[in-house]
């Protein structure tokens, strides 16, 4: 579904992604983990062409993301939803308003129906009753949340999170996990996730890659991720307490 | 799409590549927020559309009806200055009774559109460059990108509309409003009654002078809109980079408004 094929990229002198090659398929869960700084938010934006390759190409379906333009990159960025680190709220809109805005300015419908499917997706997020709120009056997850109902407001069949759970605490850093996977089963769609949580990533991740020196050192389920013997994976696992699955499992009540 | 990449440059290791760097990107910018007003322009259009109205018409308002009290003050100080310091050396001469038209003219050709235009570039161009900018750091920006919403159609053009409409307006308004003040210096301290005032000012006024004015007032309309939108379009580095976006948006729209100013002038009054 969505393919890098030989993508470099570079800020100056700092090589950030070296020749990077790999799938996302349909219906998974991929979730890419690092330390900050090391191109996990870099290799998300290539996807919805905020950032384009120095070499390679990015493609989602049969359309060169990297190399689209006008109308085609319209269409493919049209099968995107992204859920950005702050949410990325309009702050002069309230919730309801916000999630309506892709409806109303992308596409012609009755303002009934923009509203009707507005509050279904802020109902589907677990918040119904506070669509005349202000972004600033609610809490960062229930931001977070606001943004997954605009983001999944057009029906779209990849979903990007960008650090889904950055700034929140582990209550609702759970809340937002099971609140991914339940949009994956819900809606059918490819969800594409950045984090640095290995306990998120563990626990909604079909496939887990971990971005290290500009390339992946492990893209794998999270049971053979856990199991591998990889330095850099193992650091990680270690700095984050984590020694086998179970623990994770154990922490999310599974 | 308005996101951009950063664009990061090896370090410079004299004063030409320095020199010929800043060349480029200054004319790169220039460039740049052309292209935008060109794209904000051909959305003009749309102002009507149920999309974009309700915006438009929040923009008059912010940018007319929020900025009268600032530009009332600033028309009519300037207004009595001009009829006070003009007034005073013209008494040497026994010619007081000519500030009506010294300060008619003056405020139609150059002060009503040159004080509107520094007021507006400062309290409206800065508040539009610092919005533009925490939304750009903020990532809006880049999420009205990947939405498909065009930023230049729904943040730029309304902006766009509000400024050319409300340049030309809140110049006629300063333009009264100085010609007032400056009756008002006549009358209480040079001894000039209203009606010699106001005779003597509309006499010699031209509608030439009136229509340069108001000409120049839209420029600076566009020149703010486009600085202030260009800079927080491009704004990075957090709430610094705002900061330096806000800045950048005054000081170049005052430069700006000053060397458009005088091309105008030099161009109408050869």
């Amino acid at each position: 579904m969505i393919r890098f094929e030989q993508v470099s990229k570079r800020f100056g002198a700092k090589v950030v992604l070296r020749e990077i090659d790999y799938e996302i398929h349909r219906g998974e869960t991929f979730v890419i983990v690092g330390t900050s700084g090391v191109g996990k938010s870099v290799s998300l934006r290539h996807m919805i062409r905020l950032l384009t390759p120095d070499s390679g190409r990015v493609w989602v379906g049969d359309d060169c993301v990297s190399e689209a333009s006008g109308k085609q990159l319209e269409r493919i960025l049209g099968r995107f939803g992204v859920l950005f680190q702050g949410a990325a709220l309009l702050q002069w809109l309230n919730v309801e308003d916000n999630v309506c805005l892709p409806l109303r300015q992308t596409m012609n419908l009755p303002d009934e129906e923009v509203r009707a499917r507005a509050t279904e997706k802020l109902a589907l997020v677990g918040l119904e009753g506070v669509g005349d709120k202000m972004p600033a009056d609610i809490s960062g997850g229930m931001r977070k949340r606001v943004g997954l109902a605009r983001a999944i407001v057009t029906q779209p069949e990849i979903i990007l999170y960008d650090e889904p759970t950055s700034g929140l605490d582990p209550v609702i850093s759970r809340q937002i996990d099971l609140l991914i996977d339940s949009l994956r089963k819900q809606l059918q769609v490819t969800s594409v996730v950045v984090t640095h949580d290995l306990y998120s990533a563990l626990s909604i991740g079909t496939r887990v890659a971990m971005l290290h020196d500009g390339q992946f050192a492990v893209c794998a389920s999270p049971e053979e991720f856990v199991a591998s013997e990889h330095p850099v994976v193992r650091d990680f696992l270690q700095a984050q307490g984590i020694a086998h699955l179970d623990d994770v499992r154990k922490a999310f009540g599974k | 799409m308005i996101t951009r990449e950063p664009q990061i440059f090896d370090e410079p290791t004299n004063v030409f590549q320095t020199a010929g760097r800043r060349l480029i990107l200054a004319c790169q910018g220039t460039g740049r927020a052309l292209m935008m007003l060109l794209g904000a322009a051909v959305q003009t259009p749309f102002m009507f559309s149920r999309k974009n109205r309700q915006d438009v018409s929040q923009q008059l308002y912010q940018v007319g009806i929020k900025s009268l009290g600032v530009v009332s003050v600033v028309a009519l100080f300037t207004g009595m200055i001009l009829a006070l310091q003009v007034g005073l050396e013209l008494r040497r001469y026994g010619q007081e009774t000519n500030i009506g038209m010294l300060v008619c003219i003056s405020m139609l050709r150059e002060m009503g559109p040159f004080m509107t235009g520094l007021v507006i570039a400062a309290s409206v161009g800065s508040a539009i460059a610092a919005q533009m900018g925490t939304m750009t750091v903020g990532e809006e920006i880049a999420a009205l990108d990947v939405m498909s919403i065009n930023p230049l159609r729904y943040l730029m053009m309304p902006r766009l509309v509000a400024l050319a409409i409300m340049m030309p307006l809140l110049t006629v308004y300063t333009n009264l409003l100085g010609i007032l003040g400056g009756a008002m210096v006549g009358a209480s301290q040079l001894g000039i009654s209203w009606e010699a005032y106001f005779d003597n000012a509309f006499r010699y006024a031209e509608n030439k002078d009136l229509y340069v004015g108001l000409f120049k007032a839209f420029l600076f309309g566009l020149i703010i809109v486009t600085v202030a939108c260009y800079q927080g379009f491009t704004a990075s580095e957090g709430a610094v980079g705002v900061g330096r976006a806000t800045r950048r948006t005054v000081i170049v729209s005052f430069l700006l408004i000053l060397i458009v100013g005088y091309f105008v002038t030099r161009l109408f009054y050869q």
